[in-house]
Formats: C-alpha cells, structure tokens, sequence
C-alpha cells in the first residue's frame, strides 16, 4: 500500500445526480399548484381578440362560459364549417342558451346567482350577429353581466 | 469488522417518477388567462313608456360596418382616431356645468359628461376582432379621462393603483370586516370618479343589410 495516492487519473469525477430528482419535484410542485384542470374540451376554434382595458375575472365559480367560433378542424366533420355555439360539452343552437343558463344556476348557492357572470369566449373570425343573438338570449333570461373575454395585448392595426 | 449498515435504497429512479409527473401536469396545464371586458346589458324593457328624447348632439354615433370600416358622427374614420374623438365628445362641456371638464365646449357636440353617450351600432357581419377592437377604444377613452380625475383627487393611477388594489382580494384580508372594508374603499375612491365620468355605451340592435 502506497503511502501517497496518486493524485487523479486524468478522469473527471462524476456530477452527483442526487439532488436532481429535488429540482424536478420543485418544477412538479409549481405545475401543480398553477394549474387548472380543463373542465370540458373546446370544440371550437378558440384564438381570442387582444383588448387593453382588460378587467380579471375574479371568482371561477361565479362565471358561466359560453364559446363560439368555428368547429376546429377535428370536429368540422361533426359539426361543419359554420360559426357554431358550445354550451357545456356539446355544440348547441343558439335557442339552448337560455336553457343552459337556468342549468347552470341551478348548480351554484342561491345567495350566489346575482353575482353570476356570463364569459363569452368567442373566436376572433366570427360574425358579430351570432353574439348580438346569444346576448339577446341572455337578456331574455335576465343574465346581464357579460365579459367579453380576451388576450391582453395590444390590438393589430386594422 | 464493522457493522452492517442497513443497505441503502436506490434512489436513481426517483427522478425519472417525477418526471412523468411533471410531464403529465405540463400537458394538462393551462395556466388561467381569464380576462376581458366587462358589460352590463340593458334589462329587457315591457312597460309602454316611451324613452326620454335625448338630443342628437349628446349622441356619438359609432357605426361599424361588414367591411370594418368605421363611420363616427357620419365620417369615416380610422381606428387609431377613435379614441381621441370619443375623448374630446365626452370632455366637451357644451353647457358649462361640468367644471372638471378640459373641453371645446363647442356647442354642436355633448352638454357634459353626465349627458354624454356612445351609441354602437354595428352590422350581422362584423367581424368580431374589430368589435372588440372599437369597444377596447370606447372604454380606453372613458379610463384615460378617469384616470385623469383619479390623478387629479387621488393623486393615483386608475387603472394602475385604484382598480388594481380593489380587485385583488388579499388587500383587504387584515381588516376586522374585509367585506365592509372593500365596499368603503369603493365608495372612497371609485365611485367618485365613475360619477364624474358614467359609462354610459349603448349597444343597439345589429343591423341586417
């Protein structure tokens, strides 16, 4: 046995990898507590218009979300080409809203329901005409509080 | 001889564990992006009374039509223009009463804020990003003169400080009624302003041409 070990081969030591699975638990922790379990697939297009004055939805369970835009490309065999409305999981005719509405009051705490919002969540390429008409509905049941929600950002120049 | 040690547990695998969670979570995830423009739509009106009149020069007609060409008081105007129009509208001051105002008061347009509206018509066929686009500028103009008057009051952005701290919940947590607290701090600071300047955008009835 030698005294004086020699000092290195030329190899490098090898990283320790012990606190590799710590950082990953870390990231593991943060996507979890950031995220939000989509409730429903989306069967229309969804790319929202950028707005500046934007104001936060507050509570999640004060909102009813309505979407429209056209069927994506998955489902426009289903469901066509047209702008299309989806209430819940299904694509429904606009004459549903109202429907879908007193459903979905049903679902929060009586004291809740005048604090009930409306977010449309409408597709940049859709006609104005099929919202004015889901707005109407939504007077008709006394639903009139809407966000029109979008991207923050600036608007393009039109 | 020493001891035994108990062997120790091969934690090698544990990462690649972690990993196929956090891969899992990173695909479900969509990190909320819920904002927007907030709206009262008008209650559906079934009595007969007739409504008030309101004269034509406290109106600011916005028209929209299929090709997203914008018509403002009968002109044509482009859209980076609106809102510095919407603005002079709603500052104008025709009757002398606001005193807050910094208007014209050129008699042709509105008496003061109060009476001032914005009437938006648009087609069937509007393409939604250019609504949204009017509408974005419509409620830049009522902020920008609201936030003038909070500077003024409050020394504070409106936007920025005022609306910001009422909306985030947790600044009211400490205090021994954190609801009564949040309405006094509404009535303090933000009713004020949005009585100096009301929102007051009407939306009609979609035309079909």
């Amino acid at each position: 046995m030698s005294k004086f070990k020699k000092k290195g081969d030329g190899e490098m030591p090898a990283i320790s990898t012990a606190s590799l699975p710590d950082i990953v638990f870390m990231l593991l922790f943060f996507f979890m507590v950031a995220t939000v379990m989509r409730d429903n697939e989306v069967f229309v297009e969804q790319s929202l218009p950028t707005a500046t004055q934007t104001e936060k939805l507050e509570k999640k369970d004060r909102i009813i979300y309505i979407y429209a835009g056209k069927p994506s490309e998955r489902y426009a065999q289903t469901y066509g080409t047209n702008a299309a409305l989806q209430l819940g999981d299904k694509i429904s005719p606009v004459s549903d809203v109202q429907r879908y509405i007193l459903e979905e009051r049903t679902k929060v705490n009586e004291e809740l329901i005048p604090y009930l919002q409306t977010s449309l969540k409408v597709d940049k390429n859709t006609n104005v005409g099929l919202i004015s008409d889901v707005k109407q509905e939504l007077r008709e049941v006394n639903a009139l509080k809407v966000n029109y929600t979008t991207r923050e950002g600036k608007s393009d120049d039109l | 001889m020493a001891k035994r040690s108990a062997p120790e547990v091969n934690a090698g695998s544990m990462a690649d564990i972690a990993f196929l969670l956090l891969i899992f979570f990173l695909v479900t995830t969509t990190i909320a992006t819920d904002s927007g423009l907030n709206r009262d739509l008008p209650p559906i009106d079934e009595s007969d009374t007739t409504p008030p009149i309101i004269k034509q020069k406290n109106i600011f007609t916005v028209l929209i039509n299929k090709d997203e060409q914008l018509l403002v008081e009968d002109e044509i105007m482009e859209l980076k223009d609106l809102r510095a129009a919407a603005i002079a509208f709603l500052d104008n001051n025709g009757d002398g009463t606001c005193t807050y105002c910094k208007g014209a008061r050129d008699p042709e347009s509105s008496d003061n804020p109060d009476k001032a509206i914005i009437s938006l018509v648009n087609d069937r066929e509007t393409n939604y990003e250019t609504y949204i686009a009017v509408q974005d500028e419509l409620v830049a103009a009522y902020n920008v003169l609201r936030n003038r008057e909070a500077q003024r009051l409050f020394k504070r952005d409106w936007r920025g400080d005022i609306l910001a701290f009422y909306n985030k919940g947790t600044n009211f947590k400490d205090a021994e009624d954190a609801f009564e607290a949040r309405a006094q701090f509404k009535e303090k600071y933000i009713k004020p302003i949005k009585d100096l300047f009301p929102q007051k955008l009407s939306e009609a009835e979609p035309k079909t041409n």
